[in-house]
């Protein structure tokens, strides 16, 4: 009865709760497959089609991939790019140099911390948001999803731009807001000059962006929750932490954990962004790991050092890597 | 029992005016940005260079877009936004739907582990492709051609189209396609008469994906192309920011052009790209 009656004032949305764990159904399917006989056509065929797939990766891709390798222990400069010649081989040079640089340290120790706070904020207010989209009435709910879909299909560089204007020292609105409360005059004032302030104002765009897409992803896993569910748990006098972190949470959980990977790997790419919001000249105290390797190959012109440091960048995300693969696995999409 | 359910009943409709607070709030934050960027772009130059904003506009023009659109080489990047971004789509949708009807219908040898690489490939930054790419085209002779960003967008969006289109495949029922067998179809007759029409929203929203992540990208566009009148249209708004500062009334104005084809047709498919991208529509 008072479920009934609970659920009459939820929303009807998108109908159905789905997928039992997939675990249950795709044996099955896989076995039943493979029990048809298999004709000479079904052999060939399926490499027949990927086929087209695998050159186009394997050289735009993949090749360069390897290339990137390989140029890390080379010497390339402008004058090898210009002249056609092979570049000196110089070991692990590169490697050694950008190690034992600390200016290198710096920009390591900086991106750690402005990735860590990026999706440390994403996924909280994307959560948060997330949830409150199960509780607002329903045309609200549409308002903000709908504001929310036009900031993700932003492209970067026009959303980077809006943020550049508020943030503008003469003609920005924020210094313009801020100076309207009592005691603060904030008139000219430059967020850019202190580079921990301009981080955070440029953390605050990345966050923005991100939101949609987290937000967007965790609300429609959380519309499989069984309602049910969370009704035992909340008769059984669980309090509302007490459901969400034993009931709800488990359920988003693969979910949440793919979409906060996905995130640390994009926050780590960070570079547009500062390109812009810095007019494309960023200080060298606003320099993050991507955009040092993009630095360092394409302004001072050494190839090699970009590549070995995009190395080191690819080698320490492959840990996050490695760990979304197993999540992926685990539940079961890679069969 | 019944009071109990009263209770909570209540409750809840209590609870719903404290949430619709919340929910205007984050409306109006997440969606302030984009509120001042239209009204930026719609008032003029006066007020927005001045060191009073103003929440609304005073009046309303449309000047600041015809001096965005007067910019050099507008129509120019515009041209090149579509070529590159058509011809890329073209090109990841149609390798990609081969792939992903193999894996999405065929156990062969190898099938995982291409899933893997699709997967992993996603995870390795643009960044470290750029460098040998760059001297790659550089050799060929492709730099500052739309070729070669062209192939560099269609491999980018590859293999995220490849597993979108997979997901949308499997969740066609295979007996559809059986039964066609059944009456005397080829099997890729078979996947052209029935599951290529239930396929089209999923082609849509999949070349719509793909299309935006061309439409959007800046640093390969950026680097592989060097004339002002070749660039895409992301790049054409690095122009308003000049030495003696940025033209923010134009550079909204232009920013709005860029962006609304693709926000228009990314709200019109979005939640199928969200199923997509998450777990819904990938199930084995």
């Amino acid at each position: 009865m008072s479920a009934a009656d609970t659920h009459a004032t939820e929303p009807l949305e998108r109908g159905l709760v789905k997928s039992p764990p997939p675990a249950q159904d795709r044996p099955a399917s896989g076995r039943g497959a493979r029990r048809r006989p298999a004709t000479r056509q079904n052999r060939t065929l399926p490499y027949l089609l990927i086929t087209p797939a695998l050159v186009v990766m394997a050289g735009v891709l993949g090749w360069p991939l390897i290339d990137t390798v390989v140029l890390s222990f080379q010497d390339m400069r402008r004058n090898n790019l210009w002249g056609g010649t092979t570049p000196p081989w110089v070991g692990l040079d590169q490697y050694t140099t950008i190690l034992g640089d600390s200016e290198f340290w710096h920009v390591f120790i900086r991106t750690v911390v402005f990735v860590v706070v990026c999706v440390f904020f994403t996924m909280l207010l994307g959560l948060l948001i997330a949830m409150l989209l199960q509780r607002v009435s329903p045309w609200l709910r549409v308002m903000i999803t709908s504001a929310m879909v036009a900031v993700w299909a932003m492209p970067l560089l026009v959303s980077t731009s809006v943020f550049k204007f508020m943030f503008d020292s003469d003609y920005g609105l924020v210094n313009e807001l801020l100076s309207k409360l009592p005691g603060v005059d904030y008139a000219g004032h430059n967020w850019f000059l202190n580079p921990t302030s301009g981080l955070a104002i440029i953390a605050a765009l990345v966050v923005w962006a991100a939101i949609p897409f987290i937000a967007i992803s965790l609300h429609s896993a959380l519309t499989q929750v069984p309602k049910e569910l969370e009704e035992a748990a909340r008769i059984d006098g669980a309090s509302g932490f007490g459901i969400f972190r034993f009931v709800t949470f488990p359920v988003i959980k693969p979910v949440f954990v793919m979409t906060t990977t996905l995130s640390i790997i994009w926050d780590f790419g960070v570079l547009g962004q500062v390109l812009l919001m810095r007019n494309n000249h960023p200080e060298p105290d606003y320099q993050l790991l991507g955009l040092y390797s993009f630095t360092q190959a394409f302004t001072s012109n050494s190839f090699s050092t970009g590549a070995a440091i995009s190395i080191i960048t690819v080698v320490m995300l492959s840990g996050v890597s490695v760990y979304y693969l197993r999540q992926l696995m685990k539940i079961g999409e890679v069969e | 029992m019944t009071t109990a359910a009263k209770v909570t009943y209540k409750s809840k409709k209590k609870n719903r005016t404290g949430w619709n607070i919340l929910g205007l709030l984050t409306f109006v934050v997440m969606g302030f940005p984009v509120y001042w960027m239209v009204i930026t772009a719609l008032r003029p130059s006066t007020e927005i260079l001045s060191y009073h904003q103003k929440l609304w506009p005073s009046s309303i023009t449309f000047d600041q877009f015809h001096r965005a659109m007067d910019m050099p080489n507008f129509w120019d990047n515009v041209k090149s936004s579509v070529i590159i971004s058509l011809f890329s789509v073209i090109i990841a949708i149609g390798v990609g739907l081969l792939a992903a009807y193999a894996l999405g219908r065929f156990h062969f040898w190898g099938r995982r582990g291409l899933m893997i690489t699709l997967l992993l490939i996603q995870m390795i930054p643009g960044t470290s492709m750029l460098i040998p790419i760059y001297i790659q085209l550089n050799d060929m002779g492709g730099l500052n051609q739309y070729w070669g960003v062209i192939v560099v967008y269609a491999a980018t969006t590859l293999p995220f189209s490849v597993w979108m289109l997979r997901g949308f495949i499997v969740n066609i029922p295979k007996e559809l396609e059986e039964s066609a067998m059944v009456d005397g179809c080829s099997q890729m007759a078979a996947f052209r008469r029935v599951v290529f029409p239930l396929l089209a929203p999923g082609l849509v929203a999949a070349s719509i994906y793909a299309l935006m992540t061309a439409w959007n990208e800046y640093l390969f566009a950026y680097v592989l192309l060097q004339d002002n009148d070749k660039y895409t249209l992301s790049i054409w708004l690095l122009n308003f920011t000049g030495q003696r500062g940025t033209d923010f009334g134009a550079l909204m104005a232009g920013s709005i052009l860029v962006a609304l084809p693709v926000v228009i047709f990314f709200v019109m498919v979005q939640r199928k790209v969200a199923s997509g991208l998450t777990a819904g529509a990938v199930k084995g």
